[in-house]
């Protein structure tokens, strides 16, 4: 079996799938043209992340991550969330296979990014280099598309 | 429920193929180069078999060469037409940007050794035009190499038409038959094919066997070296079992070929029509050119891997050119030849029918995918902004 039964269970039951109106912090990262897309809905009330929901174009790893990184994040502090690692993501699906290391990569920004979105909206301070620029992990290059994690 | 719709990627063995194999396995096992009576036993079904096959290609029995499958037997006639065309200082391959890798790895290696190669477009169905096969024909040109149909797209070629410019021209002429013999009906003599690849678990024979026709007089390089199986063009000890089951698998599915085609395309035309019903779905490959038991298409919004899962969770057996299907993060390459951006790309399926499915089954299919494809574009992002005005729809 390529995926492990933690993968298969979060993938076919997905957790916290949807949407929410009027979110506290909205991110998206992927492209269409490399075949994933992940985007995350936060309600935070003081600081606590209250809420989760997420939609996702991608395949049964990208789904599974993103279900996985919501669960995790669910009812933590903002500063627990931003520690949340790919690697983290990974060990909680018992594994990903090698070329799919890059969907936890994606889950992993997806949350950082919808954080920023909520601190930039309410202008909060933040400390600039806990979010990278989506562009510097190199999944969607001009090249194309790479597996790399 | 268990529907298995991958028979472009390998078909369950028929019962006449089992039972031709079974005595050259328990009771004739000898290998056809020994002197003694059990060897010669197997040497003499060994010729029968070459026999046969040859009979039902067109061709004659020397004009046959085992191989491990279609893989091996696209190689080898490609490297041989090669080092035949450089004796001449002919370095020029015409084939398709649809091909096999098969096909597209060895003329990249090729390319590597000085060769310039030349791949038609196969335009938005799938089909290779002979007027602008004609118009790449050059001096040098060492060798044509178009597939008689596309695994991914099922689309058929205009293999006779492309025969003939090749004959009258003198060039030599190769066709990845692997998906067409069993399918369709094939004669080399008649299509003026030089070289031509075939693999016997596409049509319910056994894995691991397949035939390289290569007309009389059209030398082989040989890829294994060893003792003087196959005339010295491809050693090692013959996979006796394997080449009887072949031979079996492909007399029945050429006996049944009409019988078959008549069958499955009623079915091919059911499933495409309920899944072009889905919204912004759209058919790869031509609608009436393509083998009977292929159906490809693309849904807008989602990726192919998850799509295939889910259906898989049904118990309907599918398969994808999505980039997630194949280790690589880039969709099909028949599928960006053909113009499908990459994101639409992500989003295909491919059913790949047999005798064995029923129309109940092809109803159970459409129903679930429907099912599968409106869950996953709920959850999809695309989905959502393409409903809203926020992006546009690429497949109307």
């Amino acid at each position: 079996m390529l995926y492990s039964e933690k993968v298969m269970d979060h993938f076919t039951n997905p957790r916290n799938v949807g949407v929410i109106e009027n979110a506290d912090g909205v991110g998206e990262v992927g492209n269409a043209k490399c075949g994933d897309i992940m985007k995350i809905y936060l309600k935070i009330k003081d600081n606590i992340i209250i809420d989760v929901k997420f939609n996702t174009f991608g395949c049964g790893s990208a789904i599974a991550s993103s279900s996985m990184a919501t669960e995790m994040i669910k009812g933590k502090p903002l500063s627990d969330a931003l520690e949340l690692t790919n690697k983290a993501v990974v060990e909680a699906l018992d594994g990903l296979p090698a070329h799919k290391l890059h969907c936890s990569v994606l889950a992993e920004e997806a949350v950082k990014a919808a954080i920023k979105d909520y601190y930039d909206k309410n202008n909060i301070e933040y400390d600039h280099s806990l979010f990278p620029d989506c562009a510097s992990c190199g999944h969607c290059s001009e090249d194309g598309c790479s597996t790399g994690a | 429920m268990n529907i298995y719709a991958d028979n472009a990627a390998t078909t369950k063995m028929s019962q006449a193929a089992i039972d031709a194999m079974l005595p050259y396995m328990n009771h004739i096992y000898g290998n056809p180069s020994s002197l003694h009576s059990t060897g010669q036993q197997a040497a003499g079904a060994l010729y029968a078999a070459r026999e046969e096959i040859a009979k039902i290609l067109g061709c004659s029995a020397k004009e046959i060469i085992f191989t491990s499958g279609g893989s091996e037997a696209d190689n080898q006639a490609i490297l041989s037409a090669a080092a035949i065309g450089a004796k001449k200082n002919k370095k020029h391959i015409i084939s398709s940007t649809i091909e096999h890798h098969a096909v597209l790895h060895t003329l990249k290696k090729l390319k590597k050794q000085g060769f310039e190669i030349t791949l038609l477009d196969a335009h938005e169905n799938g089909i290779v035009r002979p007027d602008e096969l004609f118009d790449a024909l050059r001096e040098d040109t060492a060798l044509v190499t178009i597939m008689y149909a596309n695994n991914e797209i099922g689309s058929i070629q205009p293999i006779a038409n492309i025969g003939q410019i090749c004959r009258e021209k003198g060039v030599l002429f190769h066709t990845d038959a692997v998906q067409a013999v069993g399918h369709l009906k094939i004669n080399v003599a008649e299509e003026n094919i030089d070289l031509l690849s075939l693999s016997a678990h596409k049509f319910h024979g056994p894995k691991g066997i397949g035939v390289l026709y290569a007309r009389k007089g059209i030398p082989l390089v040989s890829l294994i070296e060893g003792g003087a199986q196959e005339k010295g063009k491809r050693a090692g000890t013959e996979n006796i079992p394997a080449i009887m089951g072949m031979a079996a698998a492909l007399r029945e599915s050429v006996d049944q070929v009409e019988e078959n085609t008549e069958k499955l395309i009623p079915l091919r035309d059911k499933l495409i029509h309920g899944l072009l019903q889905i919204p912004h779905t759209i058919l790869n490959g031509d609608r009436q050119l393509r083998l009977p038991g292929n159906v490809n298409v693309c849904f807008e919004g989602i990726e192919g891997e998850s799509l295939l899962l889910l259906l898989d969770a049904k118990g309907i057996c599918a398969s994808s050119g999505s980039a997630c299907t194949s280790g690589s993060l880039d969709p099909s390459h028949v599928l960006l030849a053909i113009g499908r951006p990459h994101e639409i790309a992500h989003g295909s399926l491919r059913l790949s029918l047999s005798k064995e499915n029923t129309a109940e089954e092809i109803e159970y299919i459409i129903h679930e995918t429907r099912n599968v494809v409106e869950y996953l574009r709920n959850m999809s992002p695309i989905w959502r902004d393409l409903q809203e005005g926020k992006r546009s729809y690429v497949i109307q």
